[in-house]
């Protein structure tokens, strides 16, 4: 009987597990976690290394997802006109690479010089920190703000609404949010949404 | 006369199957654009001539699941749906595979795919830039991740949304639910 009972709490926890809606992670306004994760060049990165900078585009994404490798370029582009202003992008891939073999740090390398990238590229080891953020998909964009209390989400979601079409884009998210912040307003547009491709964990 | 019986009995079942083919055409929201290449026909939409299929008021319960060909454990839980379809199919069980491939991509991947994996279920195409307008309409909840799936049924109003893949038997005791 016992046995039966506990077999019945194993079933119920199991398929609670299976069906647990992701909805954790950050709200707007939540303070974010630092990390020390691996980038491409083999040094550590934390957010607390970069003393200067006023925030961080953080965006999770990754080698082999076709939205990702679509926002590539628009990623760089951000960096390039961003990171002086005090605004790196930090990019974070969350994938496991033994799910996801694109996705293996060594690939990461060389993405990275392919694509000519100017920001970090962690690797998410042991899909830790991703979990904490709340990311579900690749890219996934969390804009962080330096304050008092820490690094304080401001905005979550796509970089801007159009992935296919880089001229046909209407509303460029990330840029809006991050010249709000520099501009001392508050973000409009905190929350959106876009098709990506699961995290593989 | 054996021969005309028979030929006639056969032109009725084709009669009857071109009638339930209009009949179920007509019931289908009308695609913006259709490609067609060697007998495969993908109907494409954008999200508002698309959302009658998330609607629908008959007594049958949809499962609408979300996909891309570029998108891997779609790909692993695309036989789940396929064959609850089939297994299904006579007890009001429809299931919709709504790709989100590019437009570009539709004679490149997604029709070769629906031609090699002879895909049974019907399926369509959702194009539509504006995702941040239209991902929310199909559930508050849904963070753009694939894949995702939409059970409903037509006549209770019950419905349910999944971010997350499927086996066979969480997807069937899911439906099971669905069935009055």
């Amino acid at each position: 009987m016992k046995t039966i009972k506990i077999l019945a709490a194993v079933a119920i926890v199991a398929f609670v597990s299976a069906f647990t809606i992701p909805g954790g992670g950050y709200k707007v306004g939540d303070v974010a976690t630092d990390f020390k994760l691996k980038n491409v060049d083999g040094k550590m990165v934390s957010l607390s290394d970069y003393k200067s900078a006023k925030g961080f585009i953080v965006v999770f994404t990754c080698n082999h997802c076709p939205f990702a490798k679509a926002y590539e370029d628009r990623l760089v582009a951000l960096d390039k006109k961003y990171s002086k202003q005090g605004y790196p992008v930090i990019a974070i891939n969350p994938n496991n690479p033994e799910k996801q073999k694109e996705d293996s740090y060594d690939l990461m390398k060389v993405r990275a010089r392919e694509k000519g990238f100017t920001f970090p590229y962690l690797f998410d080891d042991g899909q830790k920190i991703y979990p904490q953020y709340g990311a579900t998909k690749t890219p996934h964009v969390y804009i962080l703000q330096k304050t008092a209390k820490g690094n304080e989400v401001k905005y979550i979601g796509a970089i801007d609404d159009n992935h296919e079409e880089p001229s046909a884009v209407k509303e460029k998210f990330v840029e809006n949010a991050v010249d709000a912040l520099l501009k001392g307003q508050s973000v409009k547009v905190t929350e959106t949404k876009a098709i990506g491709c699961s995290i593989k964990a | 006369m054996e021969t005309i019986a028979v030929n006639f009995r056969k032109a009725l079942s084709v009669v009857a199957i071109f009638i339930f083919a209009v009949g179920y055409s007509q019931s289908d929201p009308k695609p913006l654009e259709i490609f067609a290449q060697g007998g495969i026909t993908v109907n494409s939409y954008d999200f508002k001539s698309f959302a009658p299929y998330l609607n629908r008021t008959d007594d049958t319960v949809y499962v609408v699941n979300f996909w891309a060909t570029w998108c891997a454990p779609c790909i692993v839980e695309l036989p789940h749906f396929e064959k609850l379809g089939q297994a299904y199919k006579d007890k009001k069980v429809k299931v919709l595979l709504v790709s989100l491939d590019s437009k570009k991509n539709v004679e490149k991947s997604l029709i070769p795919f629906i031609r090699k994996k002879k895909l049974q279920s019907q399926y369509v195409l959702l194009s539509d830039p504006d995702m941040n307008g239209w991902i929310p309409k199909v559930d508050p909840d849904w963070s753009g991740a694939l894949p995702a799936t939409v059970i409903y049924n037509g006549s209770t109003g019950q419905r349910k949304f999944y971010e997350q893949s499927f086996t066979y038997g969480q997807l069937e005791s899911e439906v099971k639910s669905f069935i009055q």
